[in-house]
């Protein structure tokens, strides 16, 4: 085998050489052929899939949410408005350390451990990527000292911003209720992309009830982002359109009268315009303050509030069902009067009890001597028992219902605030529904004492002795008289709603009940003859005492000696003037005592205040 | 006078003087046309920045200045002094793993006093010189014992560059290195069996690679797995480009680019820009001048008069091209996430000086043949 001498042989080295450039050419050919394919791939094939993910990605929505519409009493005192507001919110997702930012912050800002707490609270059930508030109602001071710290807290935001505020706090709040923050059980009942940007909804009251009225219409601003999310320009913006504004039939300085004349009873009062239905007052006592309520209450204070002996949470005068005792005297009156089986004339000796016949049980008159012989007029003016038994035994259950029935007595008015309960008007079918047992004449007795089952909202009382007053003429009770479409001067009211009147057989019979109503005032003997004896007008009122349990044979009733709890309720109902009624109340204190001594005063301030106070 | 030339006789006076300055004017016309092309993208992903373009010409400037130097110098004399040139690149590398600045997290930097310098730039040229060098030295096809020396001068300095760590860099010299050998007549069953061994060695690279690394691979196998992490450029390059259509949403109309949802747009992902405004119609402009380049290149090379002239200048083709299908093979969501700008087009200055002083070789390498008679 010849030595193989290594000398370059050129022309092998040049094949050699264009045979590799031509396979590297081919190889480069094959890959950009590739690339070619893939860009056609990604430029015509899925080309409209990556436009649409190239919009997506620059054009986001954005909501304006619309401004709340603000509350009005009737004489346009702003009992709801929208104070401008300055938060501070953390974007978590771009907070390392919370703990570090939080304690940062503190140097700036007062943050106090119920801010935390709530932070905490919120933070929980909100995306990583939404902000979360940490404090609201900044002072200029804490807003000015963020501002020139900014750039040391990403993720913390200054947010300016409206927050719903009452400005009378506490006053008239059962029926104003509040806003709150828009939480799980919210979501359930709206829509939600009408409440995207907003964050509070009305939770209970009037803010509830007309939460559609109030909220008005959401708008939207179409941007373009940066993949930072930061807006470069607007694109379409459709504005918002902010909520009605609500003028409600109250009048706050009447409502407030009324809620210091309990001087811290707990109870209810309402006061209604019997010519249509206007709700004029509407107190529940205690109250609370709506303001803890609107950017999350702290866990101590709700505790507080919903533990408290006294429930200022509770709405007494839409959700208290109380035994309308002696106040449904009146009703019951006109029942017998109007079926015959009464007249106005008509005698029952009184002599301090009553015994079915045939039974020994005796049914006690409230006055152990008793009233003697008395009619009509005397038993309505001194809430004589026995003549109430007498007649109720002598309608029925079956008319006493249907008489009572009549003045919406056991069903809801269906006032405008959400949450009423229809207390309980007794009767034969109930009673074999709810216990399964029969009615016993005894139940009739003292159902027409306005006691046993019998159960009467404040409403539904105040609403009862409204239409009395008016002879029949119902209507539905309601707390907001008009509304204004933020751009409008003008008012749209809310049509009165008649309800089917309550049939009149004779007028007379009316006129002796009211009479007789105004002898329990004005007359010498009347139950609350206290109050009618200085009063510049005339009214017509009826006194209650409504047992909270029932004392056994032989056993006195001593307050004293009983748990406050165990008090009687405390009741009147009003109205006035007596031939052209302009107002109606109807009072509850909860174990207040007898209806002349702490009801009747607090009904004659109000009247006082609506009917003289009013005129100055 | 009989020649062997590449041209045509026509052009003869052309041909006079661009030997006189060394120049090949249709790889010129190549480089100068992507260049500017470049700078028009350049100038709609700066979004405004008009510094920035103003930076980009001046190192386009510095770069063809560059290339102009080199084309003036001999092949010969670049020969003889390629031992040096790999010699004092190697020892530089290591010196930058024992003193080097640390960049962007990775220790590529050298400070000389007076100028930052990153010394695997300089591999890029020197490691296919060297190979070159060294084969051209005996016959072709090398034997198995001469091709194991090129192996270890290529890995050498490749596994230098890599441990720093600029994946990007060691691929691309690798590569360049690699060419040569398979220029050079590397037989195509050695090739296999590498090949095979590379398959066989994967897991082994993944035991050696960094997390952020490993974090490539799988983000390149599966984007969407961290839509906001690592796999966000290539989701958000590939809207950019597939959103482009066939026209493209326009110059400076391009809304992934403008609305910055595009990161590294003016670097290294500067392509998807150039696929959203002007669409695959733009793209295939772009592609094709930069086939004609390659080919360009290439052609020169395969007119070499020895084989060191036409390695290196295989080799520098072969590597443009691999610059061009990585960086676009990454920006389209092809190939993983490597550090590499797109030749000329993307902003950035050393690796554009060394790729033009690339072309200033082959342009020395086409301009300085001598006439020789047949």
């Amino acid at each position: 085998m010849p030595v193989r001498v290594t000398i370059k042989d050129y022309l092998f080295e040049s094949h050699l050489f264009m045979q590799r450039s031509v396979q590297a050419l081919i190889f480069a050919a094959v890959l950009i052929a590739a690339l070619i394919g893939r860009l056609v791939y990604l430029q015509v094939l899925a080309h409209e899939h990556y436009i649409t993910l190239s919009d997506d990605n620059r054009i986001k929505i954005l909501p304006l949410p619309p401004n709340r519409g603000l509350i009005f009493d009737r004489n346009g005192l702003i009992l709801a408005d929208n104070l401008p507001s300055y938060r501070l919110e953390l974007t978590l997702e771009q907070i390392h350390d919370i703990d570090a930012t939080l304690d940062a912050l503190s140097r700036l800002v007062n943050i106090r451990d119920v801010d935390r707490k709530r932070f905490k609270k919120l933070r929980q059930r909100t995306p990583v990527f939404k902000p979360v508030a940490l404090r609201f109602h900044l002072s200029d001071d804490e807003v000015a000292r963020f501002a020139i710290n900014r750039h040391r807290f990403p993720g913390v935001d200054i947010v300016a911003g409206l927050s719903r505020h009452y400005p009378h706090g506490p006053l008239a709040v059962h029926a104003l209720g509040y806003v709150g923050r828009i939480d799980e059980r919210d979501l359930q009942r709206i829509d939600a992309s009408d409440y995207s940007g907003t964050t509070h909804i009305g939770k209970v009251g009037i803010e509830r009830t007309y939460e559609d009225v109030l909220h008005g219409t959401v708008g939207y601003r179409q941007v373009e982002t940066n993949a930072e999310g930061r807006i470069l320009r607007t694109l379409v913006r459709t504005p918002p359109v902010p909520g009605e504004n609500l003028y409600l039939t109250l009048d706050a300085e009447l409502q407030s009268v009324a809620e210091q004349a309990f001087e811290g009873k707990a109870g209810a009062a309402i006061a209604i315009d019997p010519s249509n239905g206007d709700i004029l007052a509407f107190v529940s006592q205690p109250t609370y303050d709506p303001n803890l309520f609107v950017n999350g209450i702290d866990t101590e204070t709700y505790q507080a509030l919903r533990d408290d002996d006294e429930q200022p949470l509770f709405n007494r005068a839409l959700r208290g069902q109380y035994p309308p005792g002696s106040t449904l005297k009146p009703f019951v009156a006109l029942g017998g009067l109007e079926r015959g089986i009464i007249n106005e004339h008509a005698h029952t000796y009184c002599p301090g009890f009553y015994r079915l016949p045939g039974k020994a049980r005796k049914y006690r008159d409230w006055k152990r001597s008793g009233h003697g012989t008395v009619e009509l007029n005397t038993a309505i003016a001194q809430s004589c028992d026995v003549y109430f038994y007498d007649l109720a035994l002598s309608m029925g259950i079956d008319r006493l219902h249907s008489a009572l029935s009549l003045f919406g007595f056991g069903e809801r008015t269906g006032i405008d605030i959400i949450g009423e309960l229809p207390g309980l008007l007794p009767s034969r079918q109930w009673k074999r529904a709810a216990r399964n047992l029969p009615w016993f004449p005894g139940e009739t007795l003292i159902t027409g004492i306005g006691q046993g089952f019998m159960l009467t909202t404040p409403v539904q009382l105040a609403s009862a002795t409204a239409t009395l007053s008016e002879y029949g003429r119902r209507f539905k009770p309601h707390i907001v008289a008009s509304t204004q479409q933020y751009d409008d001067i003008e008012l749209t009211p809310v049509p009165v709603e008649p309800l089917v009147d309550t049939p009149i057989e004779d007028l007379h019979h009316w006129t002796s009940v009211i009479t007789a109503m105004r002898e329990v005032v004005h007359g010498k003997r009347g139950t609350a003859r206290k109050i009618g004896k200085d009063s510049e007008f005339e009214f017509a009122g009826k006194t209650g005492t409504a047992q909270v349990f029932g004392l056994k044979q032989e056993e006195k009733y001593e307050a004293d000696k009983l748990a406050k709890e165990l008090h009687d309720h405390s009741l009147f109902i009003a109205f006035a003037p007596i031939d052209k009624p302009r107002i109606a109340v109807a009072v509850v204190i909860e174990h207040g005592g007898s209806g002349s001594a702490v009801a009747a005063p607090i009904a004659r301030i109000i009247l006082d205040q609506y009917l003289v106070e009013k005129r100055s | 006078m009989s020649t062997i030339l590449d041209t045509s006789r026509e052009d003869a006076s052309k041909r006079d003087w661009q030997h006189i300055l060394h120049f090949d004017a249709a790889l010129l016309f190549g480089l100068l046309a992507i260049s500017a092309l470049g700078l028009f993208v350049l100038y709609s992903s700066a979004g405004g920045d008009n510094q920035l373009v103003a930076r980009q010409i001046v190192r386009l400037g510095i770069a063809f200045g560059g290339m102009v130097v080199v084309a003036q110098l001999r092949p010969q004399w670049l020969q003889r002094w390629t031992p040096w040139l790999y010699g004092l690149g190697l020892t530089l590398l290591i010196a930058v793993l024992v003193v080097g600045d640390v960049g962007k997290g990775a220790q590529r930097w050298l400070d000389l006093g007076f100028v930052r310098f990153q010394p695997s730039e300089m591999m890029k040229l020197a490691v296919p010189m060297m190979v070159a060098w060294y084969l051209s030295d005996k016959r072709l096809p090398p034997t198995y014992p001469r091709l194991l020396i090129a192996g270890a001068l290529i890995v050498a300095p490749v596994l230098l560059i890599a441990v720093q760590p600029d994946l990007g860099t060691s691929l691309l010299i690798a590569s360049a290195g690699f060419f040569v050998l398979f220029l050079a007549g590397l037989s195509w069953k050695l090739l296999g069996g590498l090949g095979l061994l590379a398959t066989a060695g994967a897991p082994l690279l993944w035991h050696f690679m960094h997390d952020y690394q490993r974090q490539r691979v799988i983000t390149f196998l599966d984007p969407e797995q961290d839509p906001l992490g690592t796999g966000y450029h290539i989701i958000q390059s590939k809207i950019a480009i597939g959103s482009g259509g066939l026209f493209g949403k326009g110059w400076l109309n391009g809304t992934q680019a403008h609305l910055e949802f595009l990161p590294e747009r003016s670097t290294d992902f500067i392509f998807a820009v150039l696929g959203e405004e002007f669409g695959l119609f733009g793209i295939g402009v772009i592609v094709v001048i930069y086939s004609f380049i390659i080919v360009r290149s290439l052609y020169i090379a395969a007119q070499a008069q020895d084989t060191y002239g036409r390695l290196l200048g295989g080799s520098l083709a072969m590597t443009f091209f691999i610059y061009f299908i990585v960086n676009t093979g990454m920006v389209t969501g092809l190939l993983p996430v490597v550090g590499l700008p797109l030749p000329l087009v993307s902003y950035g200055g050393t690796s554009m000086v060394t790729l033009m002083a690339g072309f200033g070789i082959l342009m020395s390498i086409h301009t300085h043949r001598k006439l020789l008679a047949t």
